[in-house]
């Protein structure tokens, strides 16, 4: 039962740090109707400003939150150079154009924080297990991660539910040009919209890089997950991100967790143990297939 | 106008014929497949410095001939080692092909280099039980291991120090498949599970972790190169496993993963065959003029580098640099007759050393730099497991 907790803990946190991730991607793909590759660089530029910035302050949360606003910067002056350009193209030049972003960034660190990768340590005070039932450790590092991803998923929530921008925010998700002939400065939020979404990449990035490690190309692995979540979510929906980001956390865990076992059940350990990595390797595709077969729109999406 | 014609059309003619027939006989051109980009692209750093290295020991020449190391970007991919293999045999054809850090790549790409291309391959890192076994070749060598060597080196001293069960994990691809099956193959004690993890975008360990701290195995066996190791490390950690259930791995804690690893690797014991403290007066050179160079240690990845381009140097060097017959070149290497950082090794029937293996474990040096030192020899000499099923003889 404990160990069952605790992979549901780790299923939740890991869906948390995914949903931050597919939430700007969502955004820009919903609203702006935009293909971002580069959505990935700049959850590795967040990593390496948190890194750079730590290191000047020598507090982790200071550096984090210094981290933050240096993520919306980069956001929005990409948006101003790069995404405004696209916006009216197909998807295949966005495609193009955004994975050449991703070399751009990729090489850009190289240049500047060289090639071998750096590492965020865990803040000190975190840097223990925490007791979430007597007897029960988990660590607190993973812990934390779970409160700030619900607080910042809550926060979200509000922000796109219950206030203006979050009211433009959703209009433009479901039609854009009505509200541009409505009046609205759709070009200033286009770019706070795209700032916002580097925003929770980068604090994705930063949160990632003390579990794992600030390296060129870190968000390049990720990104896939974070189609495949915007997918099952429906393209544009806050609420699909969350929802489909949960299930994969658990669907990933689940895979690694148990599936081994049960697979142990009715075949020998030998091919079972060979075959449970590659079948929880496509375990989240096959989710996303069945959801388009069932709502071709996505959970959430918008049906047209 | 005349004069410009006249100039353009001697450019051309130099660059149209002299240069490529002047510099086909006079240089020694060694391609050389990394990975040079991208989350692992520190490996192929270490690779770079060190084959750079052994060029200006060599004085830049081989039996008098110029070296030209032309270095290909295999991004970690291995559909692009197969492509920058096929560029560096048929466009620039040069006369050896080394390198390869990945199993899966090396095996993408060995037939292009070795059967299509007829092009001699030493390679440098990677070591599939494939190419040791059924798909070995005259044409191919290697300077580094077989796959599951080092973990069989790991499992005999585990065995020596009494270990009673153990838990395995490492990725899911070639090489992690190789290393899991090489400790099995000499540890005596329990196994007490087995996880292979998704390649290589897996990177939250924490499913597997809550498994083995359920468990409770004696030890963890792990095979995580590069950025992988440093993933790992921190996250066992992070569990809190490293005050309960020792850790041994094999190529995950190095020259490369110990500046990010830290002080969190101290005491952690691994399995290689060169050490960068091994006693022999080249190593020492090599250890030293790396350090002065770059400022940090070499790895094995490095090292096993170095003793490429000293090998491919040792057979150039007694053809005084005639290179026209590669089965004379082929006799040449199969001597290994140069002077090896690891301190010297023969060549089994399938092209790969016979070779001594070390313990080594992770220690602070007397600058408080992260590194690893020599403490056991775990196996002397050592074959790998697959030579029988090599053609060759």
């Amino acid at each position: 039962m404990d160990y069952l907790l605790i992979q549901v803990l780790n299923g939740v946190q890991l869906g948390l740090l995914m949903f931050l991730l597919a939430a700007g991607l969502t955004l820009t793909f919903g609203i702006m109707d935009l293909v971002n590759l580069a959505h990935g660089s700049l959850y590795m530029m967040g990593a390496y400003f948190a890194w750079t910035l730590i290191g000047w302050t020598n507090s982790f949360v200071l550096g984090a939150l210094l981290a933050l606003p240096a993520c919306f910067l980069l956001g929005v002056i990409v948006e101003i150079v790069v995404a405004r350009r696209l916006y009216a193209r197909d998807h295949l030049d966005q495609v193009l154009a955004t994975f050449g972003l991703i070399l751009f960034f990729n090489e850009l660190v190289r240049a500047i924080w060289g090639p071998e990768g750096r590492s965020i340590a865990v803040p000190a005070f975190l840097n223990r297990t925490v007791n979430i039932l007597p007897g029960v450790p988990y660590p607190a590092y993973r812990f934390a991660l779970i409160v700030v991803g619900t607080i910042v998923a809550i926060l979200l929530a509000w922000l796109v539910a219950r206030t203006r921008v979050g009211m433009l925010i959703r209009a433009g998700a479901s039609n854009r040009r009505m509200i541009a002939a409505l009046g609205v400065n759709i070009e200033l939020l286009f770019s706070l919209v795209f700032g916002l979404g580097a925003v929770f990449a980068g604090l994705a990035g930063l949160m990632a890089a003390p579990i794992a490690s600030v390296k060129i190309g870190m968000g390049d692995d990720i990104l896939i997950v974070a189609f495949v979540i915007i997918v099952i979510g429906g393209i544009g929906s806050i609420k699909g991100a969350f929802v489909a980001a949960m299930v994969v956390g658990q669907i990933d865990i689940v895979g690694r967790a148990f599936l081994p076992d049960f697979l142990k059940t009715f075949m020998g350990a030998a091919s079972a143990s060979a075959a449970a990595p590659a079948i929880s390797q496509v375990l989240i595709y096959i989710v996303m297939a069945a959801v388009l077969v069932w709502r071709p729109t996505g959970l959430f999406g918008q049906r047209t | 106008m005349k004069r410009t014609l006249l100039a353009a059309a001697t450019i051309a003619a130099i660059l149209g014929f002299a240069l490529p027939s002047v510099q086909a006989q006079q240089s020694v051109k060694i391609g050389f497949v990394s990975t040079f980009s991208g989350s692992q692209a520190a490996i192929g750093e270490d690779m770079r410095r060190s084959v750079d290295l052994a060029v200006e020991h060599l004085g830049g020449k081989m039996a008098g001939k110029p070296i030209q190391i032309v270095y290909e970007d295999d991004q970690f991919k291995p559909d692009v080692g197969k492509q920058k293999s096929e560029k560096l045999v048929q466009q620039d054809k040069v006369n050896f092909v080394s390198g390869y850090i990945w199993s899966n790549v090396l095996l993408a790409s060995l037939k292009t280099v070795v059967d299509e291309g007829d092009t001699i391959l030493v390679g440098a890192n990677a070591g599939p039980s494939q190419i040791a076994g059924e798909l070995c070749n005259k044409n191919f060598f290697s300077t580094s291991w077989q796959n599951d060597q080092t973990p069989m080196a790991m499992g005999e001293y585990l065995n020596k120090k009494g270990v009673k069960s153990l838990y395995l994990m490492g990725p899911n691809y070639a090489a992690g498949k190789d290393m899991l099956a090489g400790v099995q193959r000499t540890y005596k004690g329990k196994i007490a599970g087995e996880d292979f993890t998704k390649w290589p975008d897996q990177l939250d360990f924490s499913a597997e972790l809550a498994k083995i701290a359920q468990v409770k195995p004696a030890g963890i066996f792990i095979f995580y190169p590069g950025a992988h190791g440093v993933q790992f490390l921190k996250q066992y950690v992070q569990a809190g496993l490293n005050k309960t259930i020792p850790l041994y791995q094999v190529f995950s804690i190095d020259a490369i993963t110990l500046p990010q690893q830290g002080e969190l690797a101290l005491g952690t014991l691994g399995a290689q065959e060169w050490v960068n403290d091994l006693p022999n007066e080249q190593n020492k050179r090599y250890v030293a003029d790396f350090k002065k160079k770059y400022g940090v240690y070499p790895s094995y990845y490095g090292a096993q580098s170095y003793d490429a381009i000293m090998l491919i140097d040792s057979a150039v060097e007694a053809l005084k640099g005639d290179l026209s017959d590669k089965a004379k070149i082929r006799a040449e290497l199969m001597k290994a007759n140069f002077k090896s950082l690891r301190g010297g090794f023969k060549f089994n029937t399938n092209h790969f050393p016979i070779q001594n293996f070390y313990i080594q474990e992770a220690v602070k040096d007397a600058e408080g730099k992260m590194t690893v030192k020599t403490i056991a020899t775990a196996i002397t000499d050592g074959k790998d497991s697959y030579y029988q099923k090599c053609a060759m003889k």
